[in-house]
């Protein structure tokens, strides 16, 4: 069935977001893509070490992916924006995570700072994706300020620790109007079935597959959970039953008269 | 002339443009973005830009991220 | 994103062919339609489908039970005060129209604060003051003065008056208002003006946008809902219900609740045009309680006493208690109300009532400062 995902325009084929950090080695990465159909892909920008030549990841991305930088190492909405803008400049199309995190012992992003990145960003033309705690009062803020999307965290960046936000993320898919994207956390693919069962328009996942024994056939894992859990959702899922008792009290009285 | 270079003071010959820094450091050219005072500085201008005492320079890459 | 006017969300619904929706309801939808963790507006439509009043009692227990859950085993009580029924419009449904021979009245601001002692007296702290539309008689500087005076025996201050102004809701709301009600009456568009004759109350949008302009303001809790009678009821309470929850959505920190007041034999007779039963009153309640679990509930007097105190395990949140619908009633004697009073137990009675049935009357639920 014909179930595209609308995002900035444009129509994303696979609802699983890949993460390109902790690989053991960059070359895993197209066999990974490929393993797991993800098609919008996250790479990161960090100075160059000047005594070491090292890789530039974008060239491991295949070409028909979509190359979407996040704004990590910014501490607040100022820095990002420029990381942003560099991305942009570089060549790198128009998409932008932004990911705002003044918190080192837990990684927990900055909803403050991501909310002003976002609103400076879209009036640029960016196809904005913030990062952000599960917060309905500023997710509703990020629509008005133009996000393409919401990504809240399942749980603490690296943790693997699933959908400990379960019950906010289920709030912000009731009410946002917009593609929730549940990015961070979540580490089996079980808790990516779960997440599209909910409702989420996407999961991101990146340590949980760059951390396998084996990343590829754990990509390929998690693509074929994604599938399950967005085909779950959209077949309706069964209710759970109350038994029914012979007496009405509460509108008996209705059918009698009175 | 003091340059600052990747947020480290950096001594370098008067005259020394972007291009020569690229090369001089061994760096591929095709991976990088170059960022100097604030503006990116796209690869065909390297050549032309010379360095000036302060300038603040970055050099920068993609790398693997979530 | 966000609507600018109820009427936009109004307009995607109003040519739906309810007939045919209706026809299509299987038990299975209304089961599915209950099961949701947050109902979607067609969820809340199937529920209101004939089709589920063979589930009513399902619908009803969750109902029930989503109001103990969010409201506790509670009743607020509040009592309406008529300040004046002149009035400029010819709605042919109400008993203070223009036209009507009945002796028009206003209360003095000392008259004010006597029916304000005997309502204090009885322990209620909630009131709910009404006028009829009259921009000479009850301009808003005289219901602004009989708030002033009302501010020193009520802790909680709601209007039921002509639509205002923003600035003008504004003035109210400084002056000690808290809440406010306003009924669409009817929300198809013909059936309004054909009920509206005359009158400024012609003017559909500005009534309906009121309680956006009233929000705006400050106002804190809204109660808003149709006149049942007027018109075939399932759609009305449709739309009664996305307006309640348009408001909610646009002005999350309001207090929004719906009332779903029955036309009632009143001066001049005009009969319902739709008869609207007390399982259409109760179906209209339980589903809405699934539709906006914290959205209030208020049942008027309008309801004989025997079915209200069923109501109040059936998604009720609010309650009048004696009640007078009668400009000085209370302390003046007998005179023309606006509609009969089906209940006429005072405060006193209700709140037995309430505790007979494991339910504990509230007389307070706020307090005003400023």
């Amino acid at each position: 069935m014909h179930d595209p995902l609308l995002i900035g325009g444009r129509e994303i084929k696979n609802r699983l977001f890949l993460g390109t950090g902790k690989f053991s080695s960059n070359r895993l990465i197209p066999k990974v893509v490929e393993a797991s159909g993800a098609q919008v892909v996250t790479v990161a920008l960090r100075r160059v070490d000047l005594d070491f030549e090292e890789e530039n990841v974008a060239t491991y991305v295949p070409g028909d992916c979509v190359l979407m930088p996040n704004t990590s190492g910014a501490r607040n909405a100022r820095e990002a924006v420029r990381i942003a803008r560099l991305a942009r400049a570089a060549g790198c199309g128009n998409w932008v995570k932004v990911e705002v995190i003044s918190d080192n012992r837990y990684l927990l992003p900055d909803n403050y700072e991501t909310l002003k990145a976002t609103e400076i960003l879209a009036a640029e033309g960016f196809v904005v994706l913030p990062y952000m705690s599960p917060d309905l009062m500023v997710a509703k803020a990020m629509v008005e300020a133009g996000a393409a999307a919401v990504m809240p965290l399942g749980s603490p960046i690296g943790s693997n620790r699933g959908l400990r936000t379960k019950e906010l993320v289920r709030i912000l898919i009731e009410e946002i109007p917009l593609p929730v994207i549940v990015d961070a956390g979540i580490g089996r693919p079980s808790e990516a079935a779960e997440a599209m069962e909910m409702g989420a328009a996407a999961v991101l996942v990146n340590t949980a597959i760059a951390t396998a024994a084996d990343p590829v056939a754990m990509g390929r894992a998690f693509g074929m959970a994604v599938a399950a859990g967005r085909t779950a959702h959209l077949s309706g899922l069964g209710e759970v039953r109350l038994c029914a008792e012979a007496s009405s009290p509460l509108t008996g009285f209705l059918r009698s008269d009175e | 002339m003091l340059v600052l270079l990747n947020g480290r003071e950096s001594d370098l010959p008067e005259g020394m443009t972007v291009a020569d820094l690229i090369a001089q450091k061994n760096l591929r050219p095709g991976t990088l973005l170059v960022e100097l005072n604030g503006e990116l500085v796209k690869q065909d201008a390297w050549p032309d830009i010379v360095l000036k005492e302060e300038d603040r320079l970055e050099i920068l890459r993609f790398v693997g991220g979530g | 994103m966000i609507c600018l006017s109820f009427y936009e969300v109004f307009l995607r619904y109003k040519n739906m062919d309810f007939e045919r929706f209706f026809a299509g309801v299987t038990g299975a939808d209304v089961r599915q339609a209950m099961a949701g963790a947050r109902l979607k507006p067609l969820d809340f439509l199937t529920l209101l489908a004939p089709a589920a009043e063979e589930h009513l009692e399902e619908i009803a227990r969750r109902a029930h039970s989503l109001t103990v859950q969010y409201f506790g085993r509670t009743i607020l009580l509040y009592t309406p005060l008529y300040l004046a029924n002149y009035c400029v419009n010819q709605c042919v449904y109400c008993g203070f129209r223009s036209g009507n021979d009945l002796a028009r009245k206003k209360l003095t601001v000392a008259e004010v604060e006597a029916e304000a002692r005997a309502i204090a007296a009885t322990g209620l702290k909630h009131i709910l003051i009404l006028t009829g539309e009259s921009r000479s008689e009850s301009p808003v500087s005289y219901i602004r003065e009989c708030v002033q005076v009302l501010k020193k025996y009520f802790t909680a201050i709601s209007i039921e008056i002509y639509p205002l102004e923003e600035a003008e809701y504004a003035g109210l709301v400084d002056a000690g208002v808290d809440g406010m009600t306003i009924y669409q009456e009817v929300y198809d568009e013909d059936v309004y003006a054909a009920m509206h004759p005359a009158g400024p109350k012609r003017n559909y949008r500005f009534r309906l946008e009121a309680p956006d302009r009233a929000c705006r303001a400050g106002m804190r809790s809204m109660n808003t809902g149709a006149l049942l009678g007027l018109h075939d009821w399932r759609p009305e309470a449709f739309f009664a219900g996305l307006h309640a929850d348009y408001l909610q959505n646009k002005y999350p920190d309001v207090e929004v609740s719906i009332s779903p007041p029955r036309l009632r034999p009143h001066l001049g007779g005009y009969p319902p045009r739709v008869e609207v039963t007390d399982m259409n009153l109760v179906q209209f309640m339980v589903a809405f309680r699934l539709f906006m679990p914290r959205g209030g509930i208020t049942v008027s007097t309008r309801e004989r006493a025997g079915l209200r105190d069923r109501l109040v395990r059936l998604g009720a949140t609010r309650m009048s208690a004696g009640s007078c619908t009668a400009v000085g009633g209370r302390t003046a004697g007998e005179s023309t109300g606006q509609f009969e009073i089906s209940d006429e137990r005072d405060v006193a009675a209700m709140a037995s009532m309430l505790y007979e049935q494991g339910y504990q009357p509230l007389y307070k639920d706020w307090q005003y400062i400023g």
